[in-house]
Formats: C-alpha cells, sequence, structure tokens
C-alpha cells in the first residue's frame, strides 16, 4: 500500500537500528518518552522495541486522550446522557472508558442512548434528525481533534442548530509535558514530540523542553520508521550534547502549525483555570472550556453537571508509569486487579495507554531477546 | 451507581498475590520479579471466567472476551455436557449408529442488503460453514424469522429468494421454520435463525484442542473482507472502496481439503472475532503457542486501507466465507494446494505455526520485523481517534 508500506521497510529499519546501537555510550541508560498514545499504538503493533538495544527504554506518556479523562467527568458525561431527550454522541474508544459506576456501554445497557460517531460533525446529523432531542457531543482529545469540535461548533452555529451541544473535555499537550519535567523524580532524556498535535500547534511550542529544560525533541510520525528515526534523531543530539526542537514529521507538520485550525479553537474556546488529568492530577491552564459568546452550545451551562470529583484507587500507581518512574509491570495492581477487562488506572484503559499496550502487545518482551536470535528467525 | 467493581478488583487481585512479602519481592532480581508479574497475569487470566457487568452490553456480542466469559460463565455453566463443552462450532452426536453435527446460528445484521450479500445469504452460508467445517456433510436447514411490523413484504421475499439460491449452491434444503411479527421499534427490520443438521461420513476427529507443535495453520483466502464491508455498508464512514463480502457456502471447499488431507485436526470459520480470536482459540483449547506472521495473512489492499484508516486491525474483522484450518506440519504443502483448487480458496496460505513455547500466547511476527502478541479483544474492535 502506498505511503504506509515505504514506512515499514524491515531493512531500513535494521539498517537505522545499528546506526542507534553505535550512538549508545557504554554503561549509559537511555529513557526517552513518547508523549502520543498514537505513537506508543505504533511501538507495540509492530514490535519496534525488538530493534533497539537494551540500553534504550521508552517510556509512554501522557498523550492517549482518553486515558487522561478522569472519572468524575465520565460519571458527569453519563448524568448527561442520562437526562431526558438527551443523545450524546461520543469517540468510538471513550466507549468502554469506565467512570465510578461503569462505562458508556454499561451506560447504554441502563437506557442512555450514547452513539459513536466518526467526526463530530456526524452529531449534527444526528440533530437535524432529532429535532425534539437535545444531541451533547462528549467532546476528547488533544489540539488534534479540538479543531474539528471547533468546526463542527461553527457550523452549527451557522445552521443555527438549537439541540445542539458540546460537553467539552478537550486538553492541551504543553502543560501536561510541563507537569512532567517538572516532577522532582524525573528520570527522563529526551522525547519524541506529539505529531499529530503538531500538526495544528506547530514545533514552536516545545522550545521551552530544549532551552530551559535542556531536553531535546523531535517531532515524530507514526509509521514505525519515523519512530525510529526520531529515536535515531535523538540519540544523535544525545551524543553531541545538543537539546533541539526538530521535525522530522516535516511531510505534515509545519514548523509554526495550522493557523486556521487554531484560529477555529481559539474563536469557540478558551482556556480553563485548571482541569485534572488522571494520574497526574489538577495541571493548571491545561484544558479548553466552550467560550462565553458559545455559551448556548455548552453543555456544562445547558445541563446540571454534578461534577462530583472522583479519586483513583490509591493502589493505582498511573502516575509513576506516566512519568517513566515505574514500569508497567511494576504497578501494584498492574494484570490482576487491573486488566484491560476492567481497567482501575489511566494507562489500561485505552489501547493507546501504556499499561494496556504492554498488557496487550508486550507481556514477551523478557523472552524477546531469546526469541529473536533463536527460533523465530528461522 | 456504586463503586463496588473496584473494590471488587481489588480483592480478586489480593487473592491472586503469592505468598512472598513485599521486601522479599524487592529483593529479587529485576527480571525475575518481571517475570513473577508476569506469572500472576498468567494465573489470573485461566481463571475461571466471571461476568462482572450486571447487564449485557454489546461488547458481549463481539465475539471477544466479553463473549467467551459470557459463554463459559452463563451458557456453559448453566447446560453443561460433554458434547456441549468443546465448544465447537457445530455439536457432534451419535444418533442410531450414524454421526450427526448439529448447529444453530442467528443473523441480526444491519444493514440487511449490502454489497455480495444479504442477510439471507449469510443464514444459509453462516450455518453450512458450521457443519462444514465440523467435518460434516450439511444436509438440512431450519429457519426462524423474527420480523419487525411495517417491513416490506417486497424486502423478504429479496430476502428469501437468496436464501433459496444460497441453499441451491450449498445442496441443503430448509426443512422447517418459524414466523414471529413483534412491534415496530422491538426488532430492527428482519431478524433470521438458521439450524442446521449434517452427516458426519468420513473418519475425522476434529476439533482445535488437536492442535500440536509442528502444525501448520492456513488461512483459505483474504480476510475481514465481510466485516469492513459491512463498516462502509452502514454508511457512517464516508468511506468508499470496491470490497464485497465473501460470504459463500464452504463445504465445497471443505470436501476438497480433506480428501487431500484427511489428517486435517481442526478447522473454523473465522466469523465474529476474525482469525485473531481462531488462533486465540486453538491456543487456549490445545495449551499451545502460535506464532504467526504478518507478512503470510492474505488482506486485500482495500480491506488494509479501510482498517488502516479506521485504526482496526484486519485480523479481528469477520469473514463469512473463509475458514482456518490446522493441518499436520507436513501436509501443509498439499493442504494448500487443495484449497487452492477450489475458487474459494484460490489465495489460501500458510500464516503461521504452532508451537510448544509459550502455552496459550499467539504471538505474531510483524511485517516491520518485530513481534507483538495477539490478544482476544475486549469487545468489537472500535475505531481510535489518533
Amino acid at each position: 500500500m502506498r505511503f504506509v508500506d515505504e514506512f515499514r521497510d524491515a531493512d531500513k529499519a535494521h539498517a537505522l537500528a545499528a546506526k542507534i546501537a553505535a550512538l549508545c555510550e557504554p554503561g549509559r541508560q537511555y529513557k526517552l518518552m513518547e508523549v502520543c498514545g498514537g505513537h506508543t499504538h505504533t511501538i507495540y503493533k509492530h514490535g519496534l522495541e525488538d530493534y533497539l538495544p537494551e540500553s534504550i527504554t521508552l517510556v509512554h506518556g501522557p498523550g492517549c486522550p482518553v486515558c487522561v479523562i478522569p472519572m468524575g467527568r465520565v460519571d458527569d458525561a453519563i448524568h448527561l446522557a442520562s437526562q431526558p431527550d438527551v443523545i450524546m454522541t461520543s469517540f468510538g474508544d471513550m466507549m468502554r472508558v469506565p467512570g465510578s459506576g461503569g462505562s458508556f456501554f454499561d451506560a447504554n445497557a441502563e437506557g442512555t442512548s450514547i452513539r459513536m460517531v466518526y467526526s463530530p460533525l456526524d452529531s449534527l446529523k444526528i440533530a437535524r434528525q432529532n429535532p425534539d432531542k437535545q444531541v451533547v457531543f462528549m467532546a476528547i482529545g488533544f489540539e488534534t481533534t479540538a479543531p474539528s469540535t471547533a468546526m463542527t461548533m461553527l457550523r452549527a452555529s451557522h445552521e443555527g442548530l438549537e439541540n445542539f451541544s458540546v460537553f467539552c473535555n478537550h486538553v492541551t499537550i504543553v502543560p501536561a509535558i510541563k507537569a512532567i519535567l517538572d516532577s522532582p523524580d524525573l528520570r527522563l532524556d529526551g522525547f519524541i514530540g506529539p505529531g499529530h498535535v503538531s500538526t495544528v500547534i506547530g514545533c514552536r511550542p516545545y522550545e521551552f523542553i530544549a532551552k530551559q529544560y535542556g531536553k531535546p525533541v523531535v517531532v515524530a510520525g507514526f509509521e514505525p520508521l519515523d519512530i525510529l528515526q526520531s529515536i535515531y534523531l535523538l540519540m544523535l543530539q544525545l551524543s553531541q550534547g545538543r537539546s533541539e526542537v526538530e521535525n522530522q514529521y516535516s511531510r505534515v507538520v509545519p514548523w509554526d502549525g495550522n493557523l486556521v485550525a487554531l484560529k477555529a479553537i481559539g474563536e469557540t474556546m478558551e482556556l480553563r483555570p485548571y482541569f485534572e488529568w488522571r494520574g497526574l492530577g489538577f495541571i493548571s491552564h491545561s484544558a479548553l472550556k466552550v467560550r462565553d459568546t458559545y455559551a448556548s452550545m455548552d453543555a456544562e451551562l445547558l445541563f446540571q453537571v454534578p461534577g462530583v470529583r472522583v479519586a483513583d484507587p490509591k493502589a493505582c500507581q498511573c502516575g509513576e508509569v506516566l512519568k517513566g518512574v515505574l514500569k508497567p509491570w511494576e504497578c501494584k495492581v498492574f494484570g490482576t486487579a487491573c486488566t484491560p477487562e476492567t481497567p482501575i488506572g489511566t494507562c489500561m484503559v485505552s489501547p493507546e495507554g501504556a499499561c494496556a499496550a504492554y498488557y496487550n502487545f508486550g507481556r514477551m518482551n523478557r523472552n524477546r531477546v531469546a526469541e529473536v536470535s533463536g527460533t523465530s528467525r528461522s | 451507581m456504586t463503586k463496588s467493581w473496584i473494590d471488587e478488583a481489588l480483592a480478586q487481585s489480593e487473592l491472586g498475590r503469592d505468598g512472598l512479602a513485599a521486601e522479599g519481592r524487592r529483593q529479587l532480581p529485576l527480571a525475575d520479579r518481571e517475570q513473577q508479574v508476569l506469572d500472576r497475569i498468567d494465573r489470573a487470566r485461566r481463571r475461571r471466567p466471571k461476568v462482572r457487568e450486571e447487564r449485557i452490553t454489546m461488547s458481549h456480542g463481539s465475539g471477544g472476551k466479553a463473549t467467551h466469559t459470557l459463554i463459559e460463565a452463563v451458557f456453559l455453566d448453566a447446560f453443561r455436557n460433554p458434547l456441549l463443552e468443546p465448544l465447537e462450532d457445530a455439536a457432534r452426536l451419535a444418533v442410531g449408529g450414524a454421526r450427526i453435527a448439529l448447529t444453530t446460528d442467528s443473523y441480526v445484521v444491519s444493514p440487511l442488503f449490502f454489497p455480495g450479500g444479504d442477510i439471507g445469504d449469510l443464514a444459509v452460508n453462516g450455518t453450512v460453514n458450521d457443519l462444514s467445517v465440523a467435518g460434516a456433510r450439511p444436509l438440512y436447514l431450519s429457519a426462524g424469522f423474527i420480523l419487525e411490523e411495517g417491513f416490506p413484504v417486497a424486502d423478504l421475499q429479496r430476502v428469501t429468494d437468496s436464501m433459496r439460491a444460497a441453499a441451491e449452491r450449498a445442496g441443503v434444503h430448509v426443512v422447517t421454520g418459524d414466523t414471529k411479527v413483534v412491534q415496530k421499534g422491538k426488532a430492527d427490520g428482519c431478524y433470521i435463525n438458521t439450524a442446521g443438521v449434517g452427516v458426519i461420513e468420513r473418519d475425522v476427529e476434529l476439533g482445535v484442542a488437536g492442535a500440536q507443535p509442528g502444525d501448520a495453520i492456513i488461512v483459505s483466502g483474504p480476510i475481514g473482507d465481510h466485516g469492513i464491508t459491512i463498516m462502509l455498508a452502514r454508511g457512517e464512514l464516508d468511506i468508499e472502496a470496491d470490497i464485497c463480502s465473501d460470504t459463500a457456502p464452504l463445504n465445497g471447499l471443505v470436501a476438497g481439503l480433506l480428501d487431500a488431507v484427511p489428517g486435517v485436526r481442526a478447522m473454523r470459520d473465522a466469523t465474529r472475532g476474525g482469525v485473531a480470536t481462531i488462533l486465540n482459540e486453538i491456543a487456549k483449547a490445545a495449551d499451545v503457542g502460535v506464532l504467526a506472521v504478518e507478512d503470510e495473512i492474505p488482506v486485500r489492499p482495500e480491506v488494509r486501507g479501510a482498517s488502516e484508516l479506521l485504526g482496526i486491525d484486519p485480523m479481528y474483522v469477520a469473514c463469512e466465507g473463509r475458514l482456518v484450518a490446522v493441518v499436520p506440519g507436513e501436509d501443509a504443502d498439499r493442504a494448500v494446494a487443495a484449497l487452492r483448487a477450489h475458487p474459494l480458496g484460490e489465495r489460501a496460505a500458510v500464516i503461521g505455526r504452532v508451537r510448544a513455547e509459550q502455552p496459550g500466547i499467539v504471538q505474531l511476527k510483524t511485517a516491520f520485523g518485530g513481534t507483538r502478541i495477539v490478544d482476544l479483544l475486549v469487545g468489537d474492535p472500535l475505531p481510535r481517534i489518533c
């Protein structure tokens, strides 16, 4: 398949792997964080860690938009969906995320109508078809999906649709990265920057990571060779003592971002003073709410939202996993109480979460070395 | 809304703990501690399944983990008997000296009509295939219809026409039936249940539990066609592609395979849950490892493209005219040749091997050159947003 297979060439991967290994200083351990859940997914789906030397560890960051939604917000969404005459629309991967009393799927079994949509614009179709119902879009995601929510609001406003609103849970990536950088137990050497977010915000917002914190950043694409190349670029910076922001994904990411998308976000949404992230706690100016000028589309104003905070169970150590202090399997509840079927913490929630990815795809990592050199190569 | 599921899960995990004190664990070398955790997970996975949900959710119908749990914890628990227990596609019965296969399946596909077929084809072919992969010659079918008030009679005739055509193609007869009508809104147009009986004339003992290390795993053609066709036919994706459902009766294909390789160990038709689910069923039932090779798995470019766009894996997408066969390693070439000799098996291929290592686990050697686990999905494959 064109534009896909070129980026999955095993021969090129072997060549890159050799170059990466050559850059490793003997005795030094490297911890690189891929910020974005999409990268985590690629890494596990293609078995990319098989190409990395033992001394490089990939730490799976906070960039899985479904994972970082706190349970209280899921409860709020289900509460909204249970109001009379409400149809809620949501992205597919939100459907299984548990609140304190269950997931959207469970809520539907209890009688709510939460429908899966592939684009926020589909919510408008549903709103037009059901003029006697209120259609609430459960908006989640980083700057990647915020523009599509913004465009949907602009379209609804243009059409004069009165039965559409947004339950806004959009979050922004930079404050989360900053929170991780500021945590005292940080042990990271560099960042694989989020590719899709950067198509919107560009590369400039990461410059503080390189300048103030002295950590290299390489904005990366989502195919396995993209990620391997980005790791190579990070290792090159580290070996030369540089810390810069580089753009590996320049075929998609403009250095200054997408101004049209940013303008649409700015028109319809504004920063919240603070927002709770699962696993990371409250982070100031890290999320978006519907702007006052669009108050008629803000589900939080149109309906009573309980807004009860639900703390993650104490045993859950997602925060440490997100910061790279613990590996998924080192968490006390990993794989027993907390599994993909019954995820307790954020990292197990979506297939992009670090723990879910490790549980589903990576459990054999330990046997990997022996195996790749032994039987399975034949 | 209670918080009980969390407490319960935590209590469960305490039960599964090793006797070691926390300090003792900490003194172990890192690698051993990781292995210990992995062993604990393995034990947790082998524990008797329990349905945690208070109500049925859509996940219970997906063919993945939730479905397996429901079947084992509710249905198998209620009806347990030696004929049901293997959980094969059809039950094998001895009746008056003859060996009979019996199966049933319900069809609730939406939309009812899609490129390559309709609910009528599916209802006949699906049941014919469940009998065929049990090694039986399909003979007779029943057909039960649940119709929604307001359903157009013309549509019903279209469905029964394709059922007749499919039955003729497969050489079976619909010999008994039932009709129920429910109020508008209580069903989605038309649901069909078919049951089928067939006779097992060959001296075969098929069953995924019989898979042995060294066996080859074969798929009879490109995977995922049906599932992707249905997803696109629902019209929610705004993706157009030139693909159609692979719905077809497999009895001819199976007969050709069994003629050439009487020692076939097991066959399954890869419906809900796709090929990945069958590989997991093999690994679990026979307590063996499975190593599949991504490069060898036939997938049409259209299906791959749509799957890439949606962020789902074709290995989990349903087929309606593909089978997975386990054959002794030395018979692999003969089996592939026999399948390829039939029009429905032209692109048959060996996609992996059964092995002794890592029992219960399906691993995939990715096209990129890495390896990963292919587990059962919890529920339906859901599109990812980023």
